[in-house]
């Protein structure tokens, strides 16, 4: 299962259209910091709306994409995490430290907009 | 023997048995369910209700238990028992009560079993056979059906207020406010933390004050609840400020080794609002100063 990554701009968006696989989260990690680096992008919004599950591995997985795209010069804003997502995943004590969220496309792209107005 | 001997009746005889007794019950209808109401009174039992009350229901509850033990079926019986319950509970009957009255009738219609075949034992004793058992669920079902129809009702109006004592408010575009009032338990914070996620995604929040002021106290689950609300806000792209601690929650709080810095904190609501708007871009002027400025 391919995740489609879309350049907007300076901001590359990934769409993640349903559960992924271990394999795939590791492919889809590996391709979106290949682009960070060939688009120079400036900013990394990946969409988890339709993912009802975020289990250890892929939570480690979104961190570990946080930190190097950081790493590589860039930030990753995370959006669409579902409610029912959200509190399964504290309750399992899986935390996304680090990592900027942002409740859907939209509001993750105007966060990005003021972070880059503040400079 | 004995024992034996009940697991060996034939079906057709048992079936029979019970045919005449229920006869028996239709035919003594008026004098039994008299001689019941009598009992009931005596106990001073479904005092909530008045003496012709009593007896209206007592027919139908007669009526339905000699139906149930002429068919040996309970579903009947199990809805009027739901019924009856949702007409008795708002009057405050007790469960003591509603268990007291069915024991009662399977009293009266056993004495009178015993009056009827007195002068046949091993008659009465296979009545008896086919009676007891019956009785018995009988009983049961409608004890049963009480409890259920009163736990439906407690939960009910638990849910009820729950809903109410828990407000999520839109004070500005994007900053919600959860006042919380009272005692919190695990499972009214769990309610909470929902309630907060689904107010964040339709009123597409950014901002989250949640005032405890109102809360005097809380436990170690309770407070790590709270932290989880935090963050799970957050995961949805909502900050939040929680205010009005009292110094017994703050200590809960320390004693649990929260993480302060997952967690901003402001003294009092009217700060943790100030604060809110401040990071929402928001300014608040006094319009004497705005008048002077123009």
């Amino acid at each position: 299962m391919m995740v489609p990554i879309l350049k907007q701009g300076h901001f590359l968006i990934a769409t993640i259209m349903a559960a992924l696989s271990d394999e795939d989260m590791r492919q889809f990690r590996e391709a979106l910091l290949d682009r960070v680096v060939s688009s120079r992008a400036t900013a990394v919004i990946i969409d988890v709306m339709a993912m009802d599950v975020l289990d250890s591995f892929a939570t480690r997985t979104l961190r570990e994409i946080a930190y190097m795209t950081r790493l590589r010069g860039a930030r990753t804003v995370l959006v669409g995490v579902q409610p029912e997502v959200a509190l399964t995943m504290v309750q399992l004590g899986l935390h996304l430290e680090g990592v900027a969220t942002a409740l859907d496309l939209e509001e993750g792209l105007a966060y990005l907009d003021r972070v880059n107005r503040r400079g | 023997m004995q024992q034996t001997h009940r697991h060996t009746l034939p079906i057709d005889s048992a079936l029979e048995l019970r045919r005449e007794l229920v006869a028996h019950l239709r035919e003594n209808r008026t004098v039994l369910r008299e001689e019941w109401v009598r009992r009931i009174t005596e106990a001073q039992l479904l005092r909530a209700m008045t003496k012709e009350e009593i007896f209206a229901e007592a027919t139908s509850v007669y009526d339905n238990y000699v139906e149930a033990l002429e068919t040996d079926t309970l579903e009947a019986l199990q809805a009027y028992a739901r019924s009856l319950s949702e007409r008795i509970i708002p009057r405050g009957v007790e469960t003591d009560e509603v268990v007291g009255i069915v024991l009662l009738l399977r009293d009266v219609l056993a004495r009178s079993l015993f009056g009827k075949y007195q002068n046949n034992p091993s008659k009465l004793n296979r009545v008896l056979d086919a009676y007891e058992p019956a009785a018995n669920r009988i009983a049961n079902t409608v004890a049963v059906g009480f409890v259920q129809e009163r736990e439906r009702v407690i939960s009910q109006q638990q849910e009820a207020i729950r809903e109410l004592s828990t407000p999520v408010l839109q004070v500005r575009e994007r900053l919600l406010i959860l006042p919380i009032i009272g005692v919190v338990d695990p499972h009214r914070a769990r309610q909470l933390t929902e309630q907060l996620l689904r107010g964040i995604r339709t009123n597409r929040a950014r901002v989250v004050v949640i005032d405890i002021t109102g809360v005097a106290a809380m436990d170690a689950a309770v407070a790590n609840h709270l932290v989880q609300t935090v963050e799970a806000s957050r995961l949805l792209g909502a900050d939040v400020i929680v205010t009005g601690l009292s110094p017994e929650i703050a200590q809960t709080l320390v004693n649990i080794g929260v993480d302060l810095g997952k967690m901003k904190t402001m003294g009092d609501l009217q700060g943790g609002i100030e604060v809110a708007e401040q990071s929402l871009g928001y300014k608040v002027v006094p319009t004497t100063q705005t008048e002077a400025m123009a």
